[in-house]
């Protein structure tokens, strides 16, 4: 018996781009705040770039408040989301193109606090979520973003998220 | 900053126009805000229902104008805010959110927050809040 062979590079990264696009094109909020994600094997970057209308303080300037919200809750359900489906992507039991025809059902927010550190600045900003607890049907998850520099936070949120019954149905 | 009508409140903050809010009522440390449904505020495509972040923006929005209309309130940001998502909004419908800023201290306002579709009875989701409060006497 020969060991099988692993698949190609090009293939593995082809297929968990797709599966990532059709995840967060699915979301028209995120799309509408013009979110991205970077990819790094399973890990997951958010970038919110700068753009005039994310402002809430003209004066000072700064981002809105709801906009750092609106940025960590995508980023949570996002993270939440790809955790949830990377098994069945990798071991071939969902297909990008089986969940670009039925889109997954999304887990729901219970409940996210926002703790704003330091002022939104305009410029890009960049956030990262851990999963911290995922049962079957609860989950908590962390947020943590920033902007210029990783270790000066200007936002992070706590939140716990209802999990979507997945498997049979 | 000048007197200007509430709404001009709202039309000065480019996100809160972005997401078409319209202030109903400002006074005395509290506020009613409106949104109404859009396909881009969308969270969950399978069922219609608005994002989250936007019902955040909108009690973000609406703490925030609490608090200015506070006596004695110049300018205030959010300390933190949580919200409890009680039940998915009904796609179609305007969200209204209403906060009153119920103590302040020489230095922070605690907000409490509603938000409700077009059953008023039937809350959509709840946030409480602390933000900074500063003073007109203080500058």
């Amino acid at each position: 018996m020969s060991p099988a062979r692993p698949e190609p590079v090009q293939q593995v990264k082809h297929r968990r781009d797709s599966a990532l696009r059709t995840l967060v094109d699915s979301v028209p909020y995120a799309g509408f705040l013009g979110i991205e994600f970077e990819r790094h094997g399973d890990e997951l970057t958010a970038v919110l770039p700068y753009d005039e209308r994310l402002i809430g303080n003209p004066v000072l300037p700064a981002l809105h408040g709801g906009v750092i919200a609106s940025f960590l809750e995508v980023t949570a359900i996002i993270e939440l989301s790809w955790a949830m489906l990377w098994d069945e992507l990798e071991s071939g039991k969902l297909t990008p193109g089986a969940m670009a025809e039925n889109l997954p059902r999304l887990p729901k927010t219970i409940d996210f606090t926002v703790d704003y550190l330091r002022t939104g600045l305009p410029r890009d900003g960049y956030a990262r979520a851990r999963v911290n607890r995922s049962g079957r049907r609860y989950a908590s998850v962390h947020v943590e973003a920033w902007q210029d520099n990783r270790a000066r936070l200007f936002a992070q949120a706590t939140g716990h998220f209802l999990m979507p019954q997945r498997g049979n149905g | 900053m000048s007197d200007n009508s509430p709404q001009d409140f709202i039309n000065a903050l480019p996100f809160a126009r972005a997401l078409g809010m319209r202030l109903e009522d400002i006074g005395d440390g509290r506020a009613r805000i409106a949104m109404d449904w859009d396909q881009r505020f969308v969270g969950d495509p399978a069922t219609g229902v608005i994002h989250g972040g936007a019902v955040s923006a909108l009690m973000d929005t609406c703490g925030g104008a609490a608090v200015m209309s506070y006596p004695g309130a110049l300018t205030t940001a959010t300390i933190d805010l949580r919200i409890d998502y009680m039940r998915a909004a009904t796609p179609g419908q305007s969200i209204t959110a209403q906060a009153e800023c119920y103590h302040v201290t020489r230095r922070v306002a605690f907000v409490r927050a509603t938000a409700h579709d077009e059953d008023p009875d039937n809350p959509v989701a709840t946030a409480s809040g602390a933000f900074t409060f500063d003073r007109k006497e203080d500058r």
